[in-house]
């Protein structure tokens, strides 16, 4: 990772650089700015697109020149977005006092710890075969085949085994709960690219570099800690990224898969038995679940800024 | 340089010694490439001295030898009166490379530092010899700049600035100023012989101009094609330079004489 980029003197003479001007806050606001504004833009394009296809659906009453529209547009399959927007304020069930935005909000976090437990053990355990498969040539060639092949496994085939393992499994004294083997489940997404990547991070430093940690007879840790982590932060960034939404992503699935209650995933599948008498309450759940992947994207969308702050912007 | 080796005190010593060397590369396999042969050089402290040679000579394999950076096939290499493994251990040298390679996460002062960090200074020895490592390659403003954003040149100085910072006896440069300009490069060539002035520091330069090399060295050791072989050193003995140096009739006899001997190794 050397800076080989022949800038010119002129380039240097003036008194710009990270310390003198941060391109921070400043020069970022307005553009920031834009970026909400165009999300919330889309947001209303959205449900006019929803609104306006119910529209034209009721209009031809579903069939066009004798093809039948893809979706259904009755108030029972495609209930009106302010209807979806109403039952987020009314009571979950006839004579409960829980609103049901307060279920769903909590559905949403169970869900999100579970996505961060599966996120923080992935990337415990991608980051660990990254360095091992570093390490040791061996290592590489007999681990990554199978890196790459555990992620043709389908989740849904996983999750019974998993449950099953941890069904009497008893760690430290910590009895095994139903919830860590969602967790489990979600870091099985999250670690892969993160092992993958991190292993290319690993590798990334030019030889003259490690030449030159040799030639300060720098040991194995030394070198790893000061040249070939921080090279290799450029390749977990979008690896961490892809990482924390498969964990959520694995962490809805494993819920469903598993049958663990308090999560929205429980509550989408919950929900939609009750489709036909309350068509708009599925929408909440899942709306949940879109806003949850929001939050996580953002998350990380944070990350990323922290982590490659003072970096040359070169990587795509 | 012509003293007894049993009557120098133990600091005298020589600053490299090669005995005998020769490396092999792919030894017994097919493809084997003779790069360097009976190698045998004494460099003493305190010199400057440069090595030439057509390219692929392996005059930056001879570099590397001396740095333990690869094993010698056969022979006997010294530094600092130890082994060159040991040497390399006791971090007994600094190295220049080609390329600055200069880490672009850390600034141009955390970048001198890092040797420090690697012995173990505390963080306000590391930062004081960084801000002296600054001045000497007079670049003192750059401290918190990122290495993106200066120059090739001034990456080469901070290069040079990392090599020299744990006042390594002995400063090993392999082609440091091969990616520069000409004006740049004389410029660099004059700090560079500011600096071993100052600091004393014995020097083994890889080059391939034969200018900078006369204009640097107190010997220039010009090497055969290959299998590398050490064909004559030429003493330069020029004194103190400075920019007449490059015009003046003495400079370009030496030039003559190195080009010749370049000429008859080919």
């Amino acid at each position: 990772m050397s800076s080989l980029a022949p800038a010119g003197e002129a380039a240097v003479a003036a008194p710009a650089g990270p310390q003198a001007a941060p391109a921070g806050p400043q020069a970022g606001g307005p553009r920031r700015l834009r970026r909400v504004v165009m999300f919330l833009v889309a947001l209303v394009l959205l449900a006019a697109l929803w609104e306006g296809y119910k529209w034209f659906g009721q209009a031809v009453h579903g069939r066009v020149v004798g093809w039948s529209l893809p979706a259904r547009t009755d108030n029972g399959s495609m209930p009106h977005v302010w209807d979806i927007l109403r039952r987020f304020g009314q009571p979950e069930r006839r004579g409960s006092s829980q609103r049901i935005w307060a279920t769903v909000a909590a559905g949403a976090w169970f869900t999100l710890r579970m996505a961060m437990a599966g996120f923080a053990a992935g990337v415990t355990v991608g980051l660990a075969l990254a360095v091992v498969m570093q390490r040791f040539r061996v290592a590489e060639r007999g681990l990554l085949p199978y890196v790459v092949l555990s992620q043709t496994v389908p989740l849904v085939a996983l999750a019974p085994l998993v449950v099953g393992w941890g069904g009497n499994l008893t760690v430290f004294g910590l009895h095994w709960r139903l919830w860590m083997s969602v967790a489990v489940i979600a870091s099985y997404l999250a670690f892969f690219p993160v092992a993958v990547g991190g292993l290319r991070g690993l590798q990334a430093p030019a030889p003259e570099a490690v030449e030159l940690m040799d030639s300060y007879a720098a040991s194995w840790r030394q070198t790893l800690l000061k040249l070939r982590f921080p090279a290799a932060v450029p390749y977990l960034v979008p690896a961490l990224k892809l990482a924390a939404a498969s964990s959520v992503v694995g962490a809805l699935v494993a819920e469903i898969s598993t049958g663990t209650r308090g999560g929205i995933g429980r509550l989408i599948i919950e929900y939609s038995r009750e489709a036909t008498s309350d068509p708009a309450k599925v929408y909440t759940a899942m709306i949940g679940a879109a806003v949850l992947g929001l939050v996580v994207a953002g998350v990380v969308g944070v990350l990323d800024l922290v982590m490659m702050r003072q970096r040359p912007q070169v990587h795509a | 340089m012509t003293a007894e080796p049993a009557a120098t005190p133990e600091g005298e010593l020589p600053a490299v010694e090669l005995l005998a060397v020769a490396k092999t590369f792919h030894a017994g396999r097919g493809g084997q490439v003779d790069a360097l042969r009976d190698i045998n050089l004494v460099i003493e402290r305190g010199e400057f001295v440069s090595l030439i040679g057509p390219s692929g000579c392996g005059k930056s394999t001879l570099l590397r030898l001396i740095a333990n950076l690869t094993d010698p096939t056969a022979g006997h290499i010294a530094v600092n009166g130890k082994s060159a493994r040991q040497a390399r251990l006791d971090q007994d040298y600094g190295m220049a490379f080609q390329q600055a390679g200069l880490f672009e996460w850390r600034t141009v002062a955390k970048n001198i530092e890092l040797p420090l960090e690697l012995r173990g200074w505390d963080r306000a020895r590391r930062q004081a010899r960084a801000e002296e490592m600054l001045k000497l390659v007079k670049l003192g403003d750059f401290a918190g700049h990122h290495p993106w954003e200066l120059s090739g040149g001034m990456q080469q100085r901070v290069a040079i600035a990392r090599a020299l910072a744990f006042d390594p006896p002995l400063l090993l440069m392999d082609e440091p100023f091969g990616a520069l300009d000409e004006m740049t490069r004389e410029h660099m060539q004059a700090e560079l012989n500011r600096i071993c002035e100052e600091t004393g520091s014995t020097a083994v330069f890889v080059t391939h101009s034969i200018p900078e090399a006369v204009f640097l060295s107190d010997r220039v050791v010009v090497l055969s094609a290959r299998p590398g072989r050490i064909v004559t050193v030429v003493e330069v003995g020029l004194g103190a330079r400075n920019d007449d140096t490059r015009e003046s009739p003495e400079f370009f006899k030496k030039i003559t004489e190195v080009r010749e001997a370049l000429r008859g190794s080919a």
